[in-house]
């Protein structure tokens, strides 16, 4: 009988075992990249490929994309666990189901919003985003992206009992989204109109704060709930 | 057993529960219209004009009692959900999910009448000012749990899922009550206290109090009607169903 499994070490074993699955299908991981840059080209010509047109509401797009993005991958955040009953073991496994739900949300931050923050220079430079503008931007970001897949834990453990969800996701996400996107996107304009953008970024870091601790539980609740 | 208490317990049997919502339910529907009826001739006919918006501020008797029951009847939603998922009452889940698509219509009717009223006032039909802006996302949070509710199969897991989303949205309620107070809004603020003085004058008051009243015995029918054929739906094929007179129709 080895001794009972610990926090840190079911942690390990969940992200080695994340990464070896992403590894394996690594084409899967650029998605909501390539996603992102789909949004950001339809944007530019949509609104005439213009500098001037382009470059003051090169933030706000920017921060849809990436928003859009995510809510496109939430639904494989749990899906595949709960297709092949790993999301039951999870529920009998000996360290609090919470702790596990966010040990996943942080490695589906990793490999979806990340590589998205990695490209956020080169989409704004398709987009003619002010430069003074892009630190604030990447900020804003690292602030939120986790942020929104930790309220996008909650939705997806609620819809991960139904076969498909499709719009509902994203009827769910939507209401929980938009303050996030509000500040985010608001600290951007705040600065182009020359104010002082950290309150809504001071915001954001609150709300990251409280989401960290209260969006595993609920999400936890939510799937106790989808599976019994 | 204190006769309160085991009212309350009888109250948790569907058969129970049905008798005495089929004996509200009309009361609340009944006394809630004739309750709104006095308010709405007060508002319509007895109250002054404004002297700034003329006539055009009537609207605010059903604006105003619509407005605050969206809220309520979301927060009472939450309570219900959490009793449900506490301890496990049956009927909670039935009341709570019964909640969500009347405070969505209130919801709705708050964001028209304001829309209405805006026009006039503001010049636009609609403005992205935060209190307009929280009181949509109340609707699509309404709307997101009867969503929910309806897109999972097995009916108490899908009471409880959509009842899990009604408690977590619970943390807009406050922002949409504060957001004329942390926000410049086009909204006006606060003019009405339950306590201290209203900035609202005195001959103008009485018919919303009655509208507020009005509203809340209205819910309470609609409440219980609903509720009743939730009730009904999830005992069907139970003995007694059959003998109630309107589910054998």
């Amino acid at each position: 009988m080895s001794a009972a499994p610990t926090l840190l070490s079911t942690a390990r074993a969940l992200m080695a075992r994340d990464a070896r699955l992403l590894w394996r299908r690594r084409g899967d991981s650029l998605q909501p990249a390539l996603f992102a840059l789909l949004v950001v080209v339809l944007f530019a010509l949509a609104l005439g490929g213009e500098r001037d047109a382009l470059a003051p509401s090169a933030g706000a797009v920017l921060w849809v994309a990436v928003l859009l993005a995510g809510l496109l991958s939430l639904d494989t955040l749990f899906r595949g666990d709960a297709e092949d009953g790993s999301l039951e073991q999870w529920m009998l496994a000996p360290v609090p189901l919470a702790w596990l739900v966010a040990v996943r949300t942080f490695m589906h931050w990793a490999t979806t919003s990340l590589p998205l923050l990695v490209a956020t220079p080169v989409l704004g430079e398709l987009l003619y985003l002010p430069r003074d503008q892009l630190g604030l931007l990447l900020v804003g970001l690292a602030l939120g992206t986790p942020l929104l897949s930790l309220l996008g834990s909650v939705v997806a453990a609620l819809t991960v009992g139904m076969r498909r969800s499709g719009i509902l996701v994203a009827l769910l996400a939507l209401p929980l989204y938009v303050p996030v996107l509000v500040f985010g996107a608001g600290s951007i304009a705040a600065s182009a109109q020359g104010l002082d953008p950290t309150g809504a970024l001071l915001l954001l870091a609150a709300g990251l704060v409280l989401t960290l601790v209260l969006a595993p539980l609920a999400a936890a609740a939510a799937i106790r709930i989808a599976l019994t | 057993m204190n006769p309160l208490l085991r009212w309350f317990h009888k109250l948790g049997s569907p058969p129970y529960f049905d008798r005495f919502a089929a004996r509200w339910a009309p009361w609340g529907y009944g006394l809630g219209f004739l309750v709104m009826a006095v308010g709405l001739y007060g508002a319509l006919f007895v109250v002054p004009a404004d002297y700034q918006q003329g006539d055009s501020f009537r609207i605010l008797y059903i604006h105003v009692p619509s407005a605050w029951m969206s809220m309520a009847v979301f927060a009472l939603m939450a309570v219900y959900a959490a009793i449900a998922l506490v301890w496990r009452i049956k009927l909670c889940e039935i009341l709570a999910m019964a909640c969500a698509p009347i405070g969505a219509g209130f919801t709705l009717v708050t964001l028209a009448t304001g829309s209405i009223w805006g026009k006039p006032m503001w010049g636009t039909w609609w403005d992205w000012d935060p209190r307009l802006t929280t009181e949509l996302i109340l609707l699509f949070l309404y709307l997101g749990v009867i969503g929910l509710y309806n897109a999972i199969d097995d009916r108490r897991a899908a009471a409880r899922a959509a009842g899990l989303l009604a408690i977590v949205g619970v943390v807009l309620l406050p922002v949409i009550r504060y957001s004329v107070v942390w926000w410049n809004s086009l909204h006006q603020g606060q003019t009405i206290r339950m306590f201290g003085e209203s900035s609202m004058d005195a001959s103008m008051v009485w018919p919303l109090a009655w509208m507020v009243i009005g509203t809340k015995l209205w819910f309470l029918g609609a409440l219980l009607a609903r509720a009743r054929a939730d009730n009904l739906r999830r005992e069907a094929g139970k003995a007694w169903v059959t003998q109630v007179p309107e589910a054998s129709r």
